[in-house]
């Protein structure tokens, strides 16, 4: 239970240069306009960032792309716990069936 | 109105399915920390400090001894990059929080955040569900990094039992809240979603969700009719 004082340095510079991306938006986005091509873009921010997450992790493979379209239809009807369980599995039996 | 009560109810319901999918992922994080040599009280300092689950396993996997300080904090930086964004996004949403936010801002990750965002489309973030997640997400991310580096071995290949697919799935779901018609939307998630995957097949990093959300938002100001900027202002004070 010892911690080396290198390995801390290091730690506490990645939190550092961390909390300052955490609070560099904040500090940005109360200066920015609430109207115009401004809020446009920070409306749309979310669904954007989002989809950059998923794109890639999702267009890996076709098992990846088929579990993936199985959430997109299930998300619509089911609660967001019951989805994502059934995404894992479909993702789990397809692999056990394939790979 | 909602009483703190039911913020917190709702939050603990919306966090569930997150802490289920990040669980596995410190067990692992712990348990790659325990072969490059970390000791338990190093795992819960970067967890503690850091707390950003990526750049977390992305720093496990460069470490050596001594510790590459500059590339570790340079990587954790580029890496977490995406926080700024979602904090813009946020912030006015959360202003309310007073001296808070800047704890809010620590407590900051993908999942609070997307499950923030996605709660601000039915009614305001309260302090209370804001917390209520991210400080959930916070202690089980100690306790589950911590304790991988104890059982992480048994944990092997978690794909197998598709729990890596758990985080993107979370993220579908919560994409689909923000769908406001195929006019709207439809080129914000058509230019993210092949900017994204051409970044990330291209460049090597986290440049590709910088980048796709980039592409997303200024296709959503080119496509924006010249009247949506005063719509989007009556719809708020209406909704």
């Amino acid at each position: 239970m010892t911690i080396d004082p290198v390995n801390f340095a290091a730690i506490l510079a990645m939190g550092a240069l961390t909390y300052f991306t955490r609070i560099l938006g904040f500090l940005v986005a109360d200066r920015l306009p609430k109207s115009g091509p401004v809020r446009v873009a920070l409306d749309a921010l979310p669904p954007a960032v989002l989809v950059a997450v998923i794109a890639p992790i999702v267009m890996a493979g076709p098992i990846e792309a088929a579990a993936g379209v199985v959430v997109l239809v299930l998300a619509l009807r089911l609660p967001l716990i019951a989805t994502v369980a059934v995404g894992v599995a479909v993702a789990a039996l397809l692999r056990f069936a394939f790979l | 109105m909602t009483t703190p009560l039911a913020d917190f109810r709702a939050g603990l319901l919306a966090v569930f399915p997150t802490v289920a999918a990040a669980v596995p992922f410190a067990l692992i994080l712990g348990q790659q920390a325990t072969a490059k040599g970390l000791t338990p009280a190093e795992m819960l300092a970067m967890s503690s400090i850091v707390f950003a689950g990526s750049s977390q396993l992305i720093a496990v996997g460069l470490w050596s001894t001594p510790a590459p300080i500059a590339a570790l904090a340079l990587m954790a930086f580029l890496v977490n990059l995406r926080h700024t964004l979602m904090g813009a996004s946020l912030s006015g949403k959360i202003a309310h929080f007073g001296s808070l936010r800047w704890l809010a801002a620590f407590l900051l990750t993908d999942e609070a955040w997307a499950l923030s965002e996605r709660r601000a489309l039915d009614r305001p973030i309260s302090r209370t569900f804001y917390f209520t997640v991210a400080l959930t997400m916070f202690v089980c991310w100690q306790v589950a990094s911590v304790l991988g580096t104890v059982f992480g071995a048994y944990l092997e290949h978690p794909e197998a039992w598709g729990l890596d697919f758990a985080f993107p799935a979370i993220f579908i779901a919560l994409a689909l809240g923000f769908w406001r018609g195929a006019r709207r939307t439809g080129p914000v998630l058509v230019a993210s979603a092949v900017v994204a995957v051409a970044v990330h097949a291209t460049v090597p990093g986290a440049w590709y969700v910088i980048a796709g959300a980039i592409a997303g938002i200024l296709a959503a100001v080119i496509t924006a009719p010249r009247e949506q900027a005063t719509e989007a202002l009556a719809g708020e004070a209406t909704r």
